[in-house]
């Protein structure tokens, strides 16, 4: 499953972090998610609530989840535009010759912790 | 508590995973091709022609996608060493998942190793394997805009292979259209269309790969 691939390279991001700061703790996480990432928020909390309490450090955290703007660029007049609101036909030109610029990034921003 | 920014892809830690394995394959000379396309496109067909047509080379097959069980049947048929990937019910290899499976089959006695990734063009896209070459399978009943919807598979390929050019009367698809869009994303990217079915167009894939193998094997020379 999409969802819980994604938590478990987050959760050994963190683990090798937490080893190389001294973490003993984390208290929050704040995610950077794009709008078009493709990661359905509901099933990721969960997937992230059902893997936390069995790890010691991340047990006790908080995830804060940001949400980034997609943004398509089209070819043909060169002009960018809102991609949840368009879609892939361009609203200026009509084109479909158009190409996301960002919006599938899942980035880890920072994190809330204790350390020794 | 403190806050740590990290501004890391959540691939971070894959990532690096990856780079250590290609550093190790490039050590023992081995290549590794990460063969990905959608469910269905024609992969294992592909990998079939291949080993039929190459019998000097020696080629052996990870086989991670849905009918993994089938696919490694029909490979060891044609005299190839092919093992299932353990997936985990994942939708994508990772570089740790990867590892496990080369270390399995080993790398003695082995040209070239094909990872037949699971079929879905988003989620193999984003997480590095630690192949040396990613190489693509579009199929032309999958038409010619699938760069437009998928770009970033296009983008971390270094081969597109479009393939079934056999049925290209029954389908609207432009192929010069196509390598268009492609290049466009990636203008580095090498395209070879083929029927993995009459063989048309296989010798170009195939010379390509016999040179590859041959730059993997000397540079462990270097
Ligand atoms: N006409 C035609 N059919 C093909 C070709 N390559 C594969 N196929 C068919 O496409 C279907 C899926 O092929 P397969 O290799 O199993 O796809 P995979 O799931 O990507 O491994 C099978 O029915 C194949 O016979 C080709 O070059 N031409
Ligand atoms: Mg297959
Ligand atoms: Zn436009």
């Amino acid at each position: 499953m999409h969802e819980m691939g994604i938590v478990l390279h987050i959760a050994k991001t963190l683990n090798e972090t937490a080893e190389e700061e001294k973490i003993t703790k984390i208290g929050s996480v704040t995610l950077q998610v794009g709008e078009v990432s493709g990661i359905i928020t509901d099933l990721f909390v969960d997937c992230w609530n059902y893997f936390k309490v069995r790890n010691e450090i991340l047990k006790d955290s908080e995830l804060k989840l940001e949400t980034l703007p997609a943004v398509t660029f089209c070819g043909d007049c060169e002009k960018t535009y809102p991609t949840v609101k368009y879609g892939r036909e361009c609203p200026y030109c009509g084109s479909y010759e158009t190409w996301l610029l960002t919006g599938n990034e899942c980035i880890i921003k920072e994190i809330e912790a204790e350390t020794l | 508590m403190k806050v740590i920014e990290l501004k890391k892809s959540v691939t971070d830690s894959n990532d690096r995973d990856a780079a250590l394995l290609r550093r190790e394959l490039d050590e023992k000379g081995m290549l590794l091709i990460n063969l990905m396309s959608a469910a269905g496109s024609g992969k294992t067909t592909f990998l079939s022609r291949t080993i039929t047509d190459l019998k000097d080379l020696r080629i052996a097959v990870i086989e991670a996608d849905i009918e993994s069980v089938v696919d490694a049947e029909r490979i060891a048929k044609l005299g190839a060493r092919s093992i299932q990937a353990h997936t985990d019910g994942m939708c994508h290899m990772d570089a740790g998942m990867t590892r496990e499976a080369v270390e399995s089959i080993g790398t003695d006695e082995t040209d070239v190793l094909f990872l037949e990734n699971i079929g879905n063009l988003i989620c193999p896209a984003e997480y590095d394997t630690g192949a040396q070459r990613n190489v693509m399978i579009l199929s032309v009943p999958e038409g010619d805009d699938k760069p437009l919807k998928y770009p970033l598979m296009f983008e971390n390929s270094n081969v597109l292979i479009i393939t079934k050019t056999d049925t290209m009367s029954y389908f609207d698809f432009d192929m010069d259209k196509c390598i268009e869009r492609v290049r466009r994303l990636n203008p580095f990217i090498e395209i070879f269309p083929v029927s993995a079915k009459t063989g048309e167009g296989m010798d170009e894939w195939e010379k390509w790969l016999i040179r590859e193998v041959q730059e993997t094997k000397n540079r462990r020379k270097r």
